[in-house]
Parts: structure tokens; sequence; C-alpha cells
């Protein structure tokens, strides 16, 4: 049986559903209740055995019509670039503001993503969201927390 | 039913909701236009902004929306052959030779009057269905609902596969899985939330969508190094040509709409058939209606190749909403998003909307036809300018994508847990994507993961935990064959036939 990275996913989707299932039959249900014909932890219960199967299934069978991906050719360092971008903004997003944390998340992904206009990189960032937040905040009167716009004297 | 139309076109055509329908078709045109972003996505994107608004309203937008992006995805077919969703696949076949012979114009003329003519021939079939069918689906019990939810994600999976069945049906058990964790609902007991408080209330729905749609489908395009801008510089998209149509193509497009109309319809109205099946079947229909010497232009610029399609696609967006608004099961992954957002509004679709809700059900319906208006009237004299959209770069268009995602769910829960889970579970669906692990059937899961529950809930406890409810009624047993056919089928085609 070749390995297939299809099969290595569903491999770990096996695992996966080998843990929810052990983890659905340790969901605390009332004592009333346990033996009852249906009760919190029954559907999760056949969720998790119908994972094991789907997944069994898959790595069992033969595959018919197998996925062929070029790994060469992939652009794993942009991707993984924007994704730790985007942990960032997640982290810095309620410390330093939306508006501040928003504007560099944009202008560090454009240039990332390779872009070198400048005057389309600023444009598209810092007033670009200073429209959108008057269009939330101000139109919209959608709450948007920010403590650095708050600190200046911006938003109230 | 007259007093359900006036009803419904008071609130449609209400200035509020007339300026969210021509706001919605406008951004659908832009989003569904762009290669690799489909209308799910442009549904997603604009969830965080309805929760603000009337539910009627909310879905009006989304309504505009999910039309404006389907006619934007066969503006890229045209243009660029680049079909902004699966269901405009089959327009590109006869549309995209023609704007290469010099007649975007008029291919795009073509495309937005069938469209029109599909869609507003639907819709009549939807307002004379849905009341119907919403009072035969009075008589539906909990194990009919079960059984059909069961179809719907069976059938999903079965269509959206293409060929990978049990990757579909993992993608199901995953979905069901994700909607499972927080508090049950009856009981108010924690589940799968690892005493994190971050957890209790589940996973939002929102932010599945986004993390497997938007989210995923910008990593992707950066992933495989697409770049959707690069084919517009073939064409000129400020010279399209004429759009008006001779004599001999009008009559041409007279004797194709109404069959693939009916046709459309029909597809759509099935669980998980959609606009994709339906345009393909229009397609080959009307190569075994035309006579031999049309049949020969296949391919090469047929009036009739490129308006069967498009008649089709759109009469089956209408039909998906039947199940939606009389049972209240999506047929599809993007009515399935509208289910979501309806329960996010506090309505439960099905066959009381009727009658509880006939503003709710009715505006919509309009909507559907005002849309249709809007998107003859407004956006094809505007294309021209409006295709400049599909020369934007990518290195722009990708960061903001990835901006309106995350500040979808910030606007929600102004929380970073749910920010990291979002982009976790991005990264996880783009992998998936990646070896064809299709994303329709998690999220038509997801949404259905609660009323499946506790549907099997009352029916277990009425039959006494015996499973002879999935047979009991005749009509639970049809479903219940009607999903050991498509389960025999898919074993049969994925291990026998070695398609």
């Amino acid at each position: 049986m070749k390995i297939t990275p299809s099969k290595l996913i569903s491999l770990l989707f096996f695992v996966f559903s080998g843990f929810y299932l052990y983890y659905a039959h340790q969901i605390q249900v009332f004592t009333f209740d346990e033996n009852a014909p249906f009760n919190a932890k029954t559907f999760p219960i056949y969720l998790g055995y119908a994972g094991l199967t789907f997944s069994a299934l898959y790595i069992i069978l033969p595959e018919t019509k197998p996925t062929n991906v070029n790994l060469r050719v992939l652009d794993y360092k942009k991707t993984i670039l924007l994704v730790i971008l985007m942990i960032l903004y997640g982290i810095f997003i309620l410390r330093a503001g939306y508006f501040l944390s928003t504007s560099i998340f944009l202008v560090l992904s454009y240039i990332v993503l390779g872009e070198r206009k400048w005057l389309w990189i600023f444009t598209l960032s810092f007033p670009f969201v200073a429209v959108f937040m008057y269009l939330l905040h101000g139109l919209l009167n959608i709450y948007l927390r920010d403590p650095f716009l708050k600190f200046i004297g911006i938003m109230g | 039913m007259i007093e359900g139309i006036l009803i419904g076109l008071e609130t449609a055509l209400s200035f509020k909701n007339l300026m969210m329908v021509m706001i919605g078709c406008f951004a659908g045109t832009i989003i569904g236009m762009l290669p690799g972003l489909g209308p799910m996505t442009a549904i997603a994107l604009m969830i965080p902004i309805t929760y603000g608004f009337e539910p009627s309203t909310g879905l009006i937008l989304m309504a505009g929306v999910y039309y404006g992006a389907v006619f934007g995805g066969s503006t890229s077919s045209i243009l660029i052959n680049a079909p902004g969703i699966p269901g405009t696949v089959a327009t590109s076949f006869d549309g995209y030779p023609m704007a290469q012979q010099g007649k975007a114009g008029k291919a795009l003329a073509i495309a937005a009057y069938s469209s029109f003519a599909g869609g507003t021939i639907a819709a009549i079939f939807l307002l004379i269905a849905a009341p119907s069918l919403s009072k035969v689906s009075l008589a539906f019990r909990s194990p009919d609902y079960f059984g059909l939810m069961i179809l719907g994600l069976t059938a999903v999976s079965a269509f959206s596969a293409k060929g990978h069945f049990l990757k579909a049906m993992m993608m199901v058990v995953l979905g069901l899985m994700l909607a499972s964790v927080g508090q049950d609902t009856l009981s108010d007991i924690p589940r799968f939330t690892f005493q994190n408080m971050n957890l209790s209330d589940g996973i939002s729905f929102v932010l599945v969508v986004m993390a497997t749609f938007a989210m995923s489908e910008a990593l992707t395009i950066i992933f495989k190094g697409n770049d959707p801008s690069r084919a517009t510089q073939q064409i000129s998209l400020s010279q399209l040509g004429s759009i008006k149509l001779d004599k001999i193509e009008t009559k041409k497009m007279i004797n194709t709409i109404p069959r693939s109309s009916v046709l459309g319809f029909v597809i759509g109205v099935l669980p998980g058939a959609g606009s994709t099946i339906a345009s393909f079947l229009a397609y080959g229909m009307e190569r075994n209606f035309v006579s031999d010497e049309e049949k020969q232009k296949f391919g090469k610029g047929s009036v009739n190749g490129l308006a069967a399609p498009e008649t089709a696609n759109n009469a089956a967006c209408s039909g998906s909403f039947v199940p939606l608004l009389t049972l209240g099961i999506p047929g599809s992954g993007t009515t399935a998003v509208m289910l979501g957002a309806l329960l996010g509004f506090g309505i439960q679709p099905g066959p009381r909307l009727y009658q509880t809700n006939p503003e709710i059900f009715w505006s919509v319906i309009m909507s559907m036809y005002i849309g249709m208006v809007i998107l003859l009237i407004l956006n094809l004299p505007l294309i021209p300018y409006i295709a400049r959209v599909l020369a934007t770069p990518r290195t722009f268009l990708i960061p903001l994508i990835l901006f309106f995602s995350v500040t979808g769910i910030y606007l929600m829960s102004f929380n970073n847990f749910d920010i990291y889970m979002m982009i976790g579970i991005a990264v996880v669906a783009t992998i998936l994507r990646l070896y064809d692990f299709p994303m329709p059937p998690l999220i038509l899961a997801f949404v259905l993961g609660g009323l499946m529950e506790e549907n099997l809930r009352r029916s277990l406890l009425i039959s006494d935990g015996s499973f002879n409810f999935l047979w009991d009624r005749p009509l639970t047993a049809i479903i219940m064959l009607t999903i050991i056919f498509i389960v025999g089928w898919q074993v049969y085609k994925s291990f026998f036939k070695r398609i």
C-alpha cells in the first residue's frame, strides 16, 4: 500500500477521531440521564465512530483518483510569512488598537507579497483604514476598541 | 399569495432595502469576478456587516451578493477564461471564444439577458412552488428531517467531491464535530471545551466560514503562486465592443431560455446539485436540441452554447432557495451560509417561516427579482469599468481579503482567541484544499450539526432508543433508500467503475 499525502491526512483524521471519541466518552452527563436513549454524549460518540470508519476506509481502500501536488512549486515562504503576520496582527489588535495594527499589517503584507509601489502601499493602508473605521464607527455605529486613537484624543 | 407578494414588494422596495440590493449586486459582482473567490466567500465577507441590520435587510443584501457573484463569475469566464465560480465554467466554453472574436460586449450582453430571463422564470417557479411545498412540509416529522439532513449532506458530498466521496464524507464528519463543541443546547453540559471559556458558546459560524473560504482561498492563491490578474493583460478591458444583439441572436436565445430555465430550476431544488451541474447539463442538453449546423459552432462562440448554461445557473440559484425556505435545509454550500446567517438573526427557516415571518419569506423572493433587474440595467453598462477589478494585483488583493476576514471576526467578539482559531482553521483548510478535500460539505455539516442532533434526539426519545424510526414511516424509508442509492452509486463509481 502506497502512503500518499491524502492517506496521511486520513490517518491524522483517524487519530483525531480516536481522540474525539475518547473525549466524547468523558463528557459528564446527569445521573438521571445516563441510561436515557439520548444524552449529551450520544451524538458525539456516533460522530467519533463515523470519523474512524470513513478515515479507515480511505486508508485501507486503494485510491482510484489520487491527488498529485507538485510540492516544489508551492510558495512556502510567502504563505508562512503571511500566517505569522496574521498571528502578530491578532496579538497587537487589542493592545495597539485597530487603526495602527491594521495599517501596519496591511503595509507589511503588501511588502511580503512583493509590492513596491509605495504610494499605493501608503494609500491602501493608513488612509484606507481610517476611511473604513469612519464607515464602521462613525456611520454604522459599530464599536471599535482603539486605545491608541483614544490616547491621542481622536476617538472617545 | 397576492397579499404575500405585496408584503414582499413593500419590504423589498423600501429605500434602504433597494440600496442594499444595489450594494449587494455591485459588491457581489466585483468579488465574484475575481477568480477563486465565489459567492460563498462574498456572502461570508458580508455576514459581519449584516448583523447590524434587520433580518430582511440582511438577507436582501446577501441575496444581492449571491446573484452579483454569479454574474461576476460569468464576466471573468467570458473576458479572461478564468471562471470566478464553478457554476460559470460552462459559460467560458462559448463566451471566451466570442470575446476572442472581438464580441466580448455581445457575449456579456447574452450572458446578462440569459441570466435575467433564467432568474425571472425561476423566481416565478419559486413563487408558486415555495408556498405549496411549505404546506406539504408541515407533515414532516423529526425522523423525516433527520433523514433529509443526512440526504442533503450525502448529496452535497457526492456532487462536490468530484470522485473523492470518502474525502467529502470525512469533511462532513469534521464539520459535525466542530459543531458539537460548546455547551449542549438542552442540558447545558460543556462538550470539548477543555475548560476554556472561549469555547463554551461553541465555535462561531462566521469564524468557520471566513476561515474555510475567504482566508483559506486567499492563502491558497499565494501558496499555489496563482496570479488572477495575469490573464487580464491579454485583453483590453476598456474596449469590449457593442452590447447590442441582432434578430437572429435574439431568436436563438428565445428558443434556449425556457428549456434551460426549467432544467436549471429543477436541478437547483435537488440537494447538492446546484448551479455547476445545472449549467453543464443545460449546455449538453442544448447541444442535442440545436441543428447540426449550430452544433458545429459549439465551443467556438455559439449563442445557444452561451445562453444555455447562463440561464440554467441563475435558475438553479433560485431553485436552491426552495429547500432552504420551505424545509429549513440548505441544498448547497452557499445556501448553508445563508442558513447560518438566518440562525444568527434568530430566525429558523422552515415550513412555518411562511406563516411566522411572511415579510422575510416574500421579501427575499421579491428582492431576487429586483436584484436581477439591477444587474441588467446597472451592472451591464458598467461592465467595462467594473472589469478593471480583474486587473487588481494579488499583492493588494490578498492582504485586503485577509484584513476583511480578521476584521469580521474581531468586530463580533473583540477577542484574540477567535482570531487565532480562525488562522488555525484556515491553515488546516488550505492544506486540505490542496489535496482535494472539499469545503462545502464541511460548512453544510457545521450549519446542520445542531439541528441534526436535535432531530435525532427527538426521534430516539420517541422510539425509546430504537433506530426503527428510520424506516417506520414511508416518507423516512424513501429518504433512507435514496441515501443508500447515492452511497451505493458513489461506492460503485469509486471502486468498480474505475473513472
